[in-house]
């Protein structure tokens, strides 16, 4: 009862803070400067339609560097949490196999999933998504053919070159925009091309593929690894 | 329909209302799952409220398209920069909730149960 007590009392002093914010709170009526700077000039220096995409992937992309290492950290370490776990015990019941209505669905539904993963990476510069959003969407396509599939595996040694390829492109893009443009993970050493055509915007669809790959399977590894 | 109060307000009420939400199951349950699905309503609670933060009245998404041209971008979009913050914000969150699930199996294999009582080692 007194743990409880407390509990409520802390969520009330927290809740009043959220209210003070709230009631202080007032919409923009204006960009920003950093903003109006942001939405004005990604279009005009990079050629993207789609601002986020373009603060994400040159002017924020060493920090998007850092996030896929974050994800690529994470992997590694629930491999190394679970591994040693309880590795014997897992033979015990085995698994039972999905029924008709998920392995039928999983059939219809996965050619759809992994193309509009694909389409959300590739057209990151164009419209809303990107690598990020991909590559959660084929992950969870992933997520399906393991629902639906229990005793498939999938080939973590294949994904993890695959995701090692990609980050290993993705700094040498990064390198290439140092040498012939404005700085590391500058994508203008492409050329823009023609505004709001799929192929446009320098360096930055290539950008993101790689980081819809990268992401992709390094979800698919963290998915499978909980799966063991 | 209107009733007045700005979109953005009414979003940031329900994202502090969920992060509220979140902290009271926190605190109040003691399995290890519970605690783990409120720490993920918190954030979500959290990147709502960013993304609200980032509305203009009357903007529509930082696009540039046949409803968005350039010329007009800077007076009619919303701010972007929430909106790439809680791209990072969503995938820190993710890993971060990968890696307590991990610990979550691993406690669970120490002691076959997620209570948080059975783990008094670390408690004075």
């Amino acid at each position: 009862m007194m743990k409880r007590a407390f509990a409520a009392l802390a969520v009330v002093l927290v809740g009043l803070v959220f209210l003070h914010i709230v009631g202080d709170y007032a919409e923009l009526q204006a960009l920003r400067p950093l903003a109006h700077y942001y939405v004005t000039q990604v279009p005009a220096q990079l050629g993207a339609p789609n601002v986020v995409t373009g603060i994400l992937i040159s002017w924020r992309g060493f920090d998007t560097l850092g996030e896929v290492a974050v994800l690529f950290m994470v992997a590694a370490s629930i491999g190394l949490l679970l591994q040693q776990g309880d590795g014997r015990e897992t033979a015990s019941p085995p698994r039972r196999p999905a029924s008709e209505l998920v392995a039928t669905g999983a059939m219809v539904l996965l050619p759809l999933i992994f193309t509009f993963g694909a389409y959300v990476i590739v057209n990151g510069h164009l419209s809303a998504g990107g690598g990020f959003q991909g590559g959660a969407i084929v992950a969870s396509g992933v997520m399906l053919m393991l629902v639906a599939n229990p005793a498939a595996r999938l080939n973590t040694a294949l994904l993890g070159a695959v995701e090692s390829a990609a980050g290993v492109l993705y700094v040498c893009l990064g390198v290439l925009g140092l040498a012939l443009a404005g700085g590391f993970l500058d994508p203008r050493f492409l050329p823009k091309g023609q505004f709001g055509a799929f192929i446009s915007a320098g360096a930055i669809p290539l950008i993101s593929a790689l980081l819809g790959v990268k992401v992709g399977a390094e979800l698919s590894v963290i998915i499978d690894r909980f799966r063991s | 329909m209107s009733i007045g109060v700005p979109v953005s307000t009414i979003l940031m009420i329900t994202g502090f209302g969920l992060a509220l939400t979140g902290l009271w199951g926190m605190l109040t349950h003691r399995n290890i799952m519970r605690i783990i699905i409120c720490f993920v309503l918190m954030g979500t609670g959290f990147n709502i409220v960013m993304v609200a933060g980032g509305y203009v009245t009357g903007a529509t998404a930082p696009i540039i398209d046949r409803a968005l041209g350039a010329a007009e971008a800077g007076a009619r979009a919303i701010d972007p920069v929430p909106s790439a913050l809680v791209v990072t914000a969503i995938v820190i969150g993710f890993s971060v909730t990968a890696v307590m699930l991990a610990f979550a199996i691993r406690l669970y294999a120490a002691k076959k149960t997620l209570s948080i009582d059975a783990f008094t080692e670390s408690k004075w």
